[in-house]
């Protein structure tokens, strides 16, 4: 497992992924800058939580057309794995490497809890190591409400796409949707914050699954 | 340039006669309008404290982990390891009450820059919120949009918001408090002062570009408000926490290298007071080229640009020769840099402006000598005790405890602080509702307790009292977590110092204050004076706010309130004697606001404190609950809240009345938790050292029970609880605007 997280300017959960890729895959994680050019050679590319350009425009848009950006296109039309997570996972769509937009939510104001979700499917690359049963893992974010038109729905429907499902829905999402897989499975987008739910004193370890399972299928 | 220095134009500069006549002594010639501006911030109340400073010399300040005391950015604490915490709480009100979402949003950057400037990585911000009668016109916009702004601030910073008070009062209809703590951690052997040295060092100005906005600001925080006063919206000025996110890295950054001999961010009276508080510190002079300065408009005039308070704004002093190393790193944060000026060994301040001298000041009177005021007071009305016969009302006290927790201030303010991020960092272990929140020092086992305190109804019947009790509150919040309390910050919201009834108030609290921070070894490293909290001749109640800052050696060893299991005892630790003067209850309950607020018997404070601080170190505690507004029921009521364990407390002790057992304030208390097989020792040390500790009941099933009174249900309590705040913002407006 060689992995990686790019820091864009505003991001503000990047150390805290790195903190948590590095406990749960027990190696160093390379860091990386939103104006480089290349990425160092990785299996799996994290692109943190925050507000990347102080989520000026649209949330994601201006760091999806950062420097870096050409890079990752070109890790995951090799097959590498990606995992966006909250601000990461709004990159992801407006990069148009994951189907959907994130827009504000529902209730119009910033929601931070600790939420119930359920795995959807547990057979991809991010969520083979979860048990049957609801995961809590916090969410935090003021445009977190995932939108897609009717056939897209359908399709990630149909090809077991939706990972997770919120329970408990705190902004809106169409079909509660709490993050979506490519149709190779190898990129992840979610508003949760796994990295937030590795340490029991923060009151839930429902996020190491998802690490355990990349290990997984990656390979120590 | 000559100017007429009419009555008109001082006023305007809020500047008296007396204080012109100093003026013109210290320069030996009229002043331009340049510097009659520079003299009008620089002794403004809000960057002078001229009528607080002879009586903010009454802190305790100093204790051997004590690093830096007031008069730097921040207060500085040592916390073991080479680590340091800094740590300071400032107001923005008036901007809030105008426009509250960027005049909380900008009091958030403001407080953070006090904080990184030190050479901090910002951990934790807390706010403490007192607004209006929810009825009030406009208070449910101030609500929302000072949340949303501190959210709007905070959460793109990357700084966790993990605690803080609201509470309302009518007292505050017309002038709302916005009083915001900023926590940060720093090696100890790189704590950056502001003080600039090296003569021919440049002096650098980095981040975002002057505009003309927040002319004045500090003056306008050092007057009375009128209603017409929302007119001043342009003075107002606008955030950008993506721009102060990019300040904090490179910032940080740049400290490291080295290069940085001073570092002051421009907050207040904005470029004229970090370049005078940098030069004063120093014992330096510096020349400044206003042609250098970034703007954002053209046509600004020399006034205009020393006066703005645009956010997001640093000078420092680099070494000479290094200024490229600044640069570089600002160019990769995106970020605005120019050399705007020089060290100078000369004392004086002197501004260049499109080939003139437009100031030239000598730096010490203008920043040090500004006027000193010892203002009247007048005497204060001494409260009158309530007596006990009057408040025997019927009382239902299940019925009681629900009002209460419905009421808006004990209601849970889960709907504020599910708008902060509280959770970035990945280092709160203990989030906002439970108490002290409790924050990791990233990459140990030590944590930092957290909490601000102060009872606004105690101080208004009597500021001494009230002043001691804010202290001990936050000293007593953060033993009950476990931690050691260090050190607090305040911010000291009062009415016009004018008027000696209120410089009384002002005066009695800082020495109630002062007397509990020396019983406690809980010394004052930083605050902020915020006064003419008035609208239309009517202040504020007096709100000497505490924030206070304590140390867990180990995080596996803290306490929380959540942990609590059935079968526990319940176990009350102090003194009950019913006082419910100046109580929630008489007001909530019997609507009076009358009596005198609870004495506060220091030495029992920290006797019964340092009894429970040993007992959780022990082990013997499994949940602490300090005891406060609605006395020892509310106690009992969020503590089974928060461990989602039922419990049931035995009747008033004989010599007790009902409604003070149940709901007296008597100070110095707390209710703890213990393991049944732990409860016989602990009330033997409680014995052996003198210390008042009766088992008053215990826990288990899903509703709490007083004494003989029906059970009430937790979800009932829950429901009470949870309930008011979302109720109250989703209610139809009306006519409200």
């Amino acid at each position: 497992m060689r992995a990686a997280v790019v820091t864009f300017p505003g991001s503000n959960c990047d150390r805290d992924l790195v903190v948590a890729m590095e406990a749960c895959f027990g190696k160093p994680v390379v860091r990386v800058w939103h104006a480089d050019h290349e990425l160092p050679p990785v299996d799996l590319v994290g692109l943190p939580g925050g507000f990347s350009w102080g989520d000026y425009l649209r949330c994601g848009a201006i760091a999806a057309r950062a420097p870096i950006m050409a890079a990752i296109r070109r890790h995951a039309e090799r097959g590498g794995y990606l995992l966006g997570i909250c601000n990461g996972f709004q990159i992801l769509t407006e990069a148009g490497l994951l189907p959907g937009a994130l827009v504000r939510n529902a209730g119009l104001r910033f929601v931070c809890r600790p939420l119930r979700l359920a795995v959807a499917n547990r057979n991809s690359a991010f969520t083979s190591a979860y048990g049957e049963g609801p995961v809590t893992i916090p969410v935090a974010h003021h445009d977190g409400n995932y939108v897609i038109d009717r056939e897209g729905l359908a399709r990630l429907e149909g090809e077991g796409r939706i990972a997770f499902r919120y329970l408990d829905n705190p902004n809106g999402s169409v079909a509660d949707i709490a993050g979506v897989l490519d149709a190779r499975g190898r990129i992840l987008g979610m508003m949760p914050h796994p990295e937030r739910a590795v340490d029991p004193r923060l009151g839930s370890e429902d996020g190491k699954p998802l690490f355990a399972s990349l290990l997984a299928a990656i390979g120590g | 340039m000559t100017l007429a220095i009419t009555d008109e134009l001082l006023a305007r500069h809020k500047l008296s006669r007396a204080e012109y006549a100093d003026i013109l002594r210290i320069l030996g010639r009229e002043p331009n309008l340049v510097e009659l501006g520079i003299f009008s911030v620089m002794w403004s109340e809000h960057c002078s404290y001229k009528s607080s400073k002879i009586h903010l010399k009454k802190f305790p300040t100093t204790a051997p982990w004590v690093v830096c005391g007031p008069g730097e950015n921040a207060g500085v604490v040592d916390i073991g390891d080479g680590l340091v915490a800094v740590f300071k709480m400032e107001s923005h009100n008036h901007p809030s009450f105008i426009e509250p979402y960027q005049g909380a949003a900008t009091g958030v950057g403001g407080i953070l820059r006090d904080v990184f400037t030190m050479g901090a990585r910002p951990v934790a911000l807390l706010d403490a919120l007192r607004f209006g009668d929810p009825k009030a016109p406009r208070m449910r916009h101030l609500v929302s949009g000072v949340v949303a702004g501190i959210g709007g601030y905070g959460n793109c910073v990357g700084v966790p918001t993990v605690g803080g008070e609201c509470t309302f009062h009518p007292a505050y209809d017309g002038n709302i408090l916005v009083n915001v703590m900023c926590v940060g951690i720093a090696r100890a052997d790189r704590v950056f002062y502001a003080r600039a040295a090296g003569v021919g060092n440049p002096v650098v100005y980095i981040g975002a570009k002057t505009g003309r906005d927040g002319i004045h600001g500090a003056t306008m925080a050092s007057a009375e408000f009128s209603e017409a006063d929302t007119s001043l919206r342009p003075t107002v000025q606008v955030g950008d926490p993506f721009t102060e996110k990019l300040l904090i890295e490179a910032c940080l950054e740049l400290m490291e290298t080295g290069a940085i001999v001073a570092i002051q961010d421009m907050g207040a009276a904005g470029l004229t007071s970090s370049s005078f508080e940098m030069a004063a510190r120093g014992g330096t002079g510096i020349e400044l080229d206003l042609d250098a300065v970034p703007l954002r408009e053209a046509g600004m005039t020399a006034y205009e640009i020393m006066l703005s308070e645009s956010q997001e704004r640093m000078l420092l002093v680099a070494a000479a020769g290094r200024e490229e190393e600044a640069f570089r790193i600002c160019r990769k944060w995106g970020l605005d840099a120019a050399v705007v000026g020089r060290v100078t060994d000369t004392g004086r301040m002197v501004i260049r402006h499109k080939g003139e001298i437009v100031a030239d000041l000598p730096v010490a009177p203008v920043s040090g000598a500004s006027p000193v005021y010892d203002r009247p007071v007048a005497p204060l009305p001494r409260p009158v005790p309530l007596v006990a016969e009057a408040i025997r009302a019927p009382l239902d006290p299940p019925q009681a405890l629900l009002r209460l927790l419905s009421s808006p201030d004990l209601s849970s303010k889960r709907w504020i602080f599910e708008q902060y991020d509280w959770l970035v960092g990945c280092d709160t272990v203990v989030p906002p509702g439970l108490g002290a929140a409790v924050v990791r020092v990233h990459g140990t086992k030590k944590a930092l307790a957290l909490t601000t305190d102060c009872t606004p109804r105690y101080c208004a019947a009597d500021p001494r009292v009230g002043g001691m009790q804010a202290v001990a509150e936050a000293w007593r919040n953060l033993v009950a977590v476990g931690a050691r309390p260090l050190a607090i910050t305040d911010c000291l919201n009062f009415g016009n110092p004018e008027r000696p009834p209120i410089m009384a108030q002002l005066v009695a609290a800082i020495e109630g204050m002062a007397e509990a921070c020396r019983a406690l070894d809980f010394p004052v490293v930083s605050g902020n004076v915020s006064l003419y909290n008035e609208t239309d001749g009517r202040a504020i109640l007096p709100t000497p706010q505490v924030g206070g800052l304590g140390l867990i050696e180990d995080v596996d060893r803290l306490v929380r309130l959540d942990a609590a299991r059935a079968g526990d005892r319940l176990v009350l630790v102090g003194e009950c004697t019913g006082w419910l003067g100046a109580s929630l209850f008489l007001r909530e309950i019997l609507g009076r606001e009358e009596g005198a607020p609870p004495p506060v018997d220091l030495a029992l404070e920290r006797r019964n404190g340092e009894f429970v601080a040993r007992q959780i170190a022990r082990g013997a505690v499994r949940a602490c609950q300090d005891l406060s507004d609605g006395g020892l029921a509310v106690g009992a009521a969020e503590l089974c809240l928060a461990s989602g364990v039922g419990g049931s407390l035995a009747p008033p002790f004989a010599s007790s009345e009902a409604c003070g057992w149940w709901f007296g304030e008597d100070q110095g208390r707390y209710l703890l938790a213990v393991p049944p097989d732990r409860l016989g020792e602990l009330l033997a040390a409680a014995a052996a050292e003198g210390v008042l500790a009766r088992e008053v009941g215990s826990l288990g099933g899903d509703a709490l029970t007083l004494g003989g009174h029906p059970p009430i249900s937790l979800e009932a309590m829950r429901q009470a609880r949870e309930g008011w705040f979302a109720a109250w913002m989703n209610e139809t407006s009306g006519a409200e605007g």
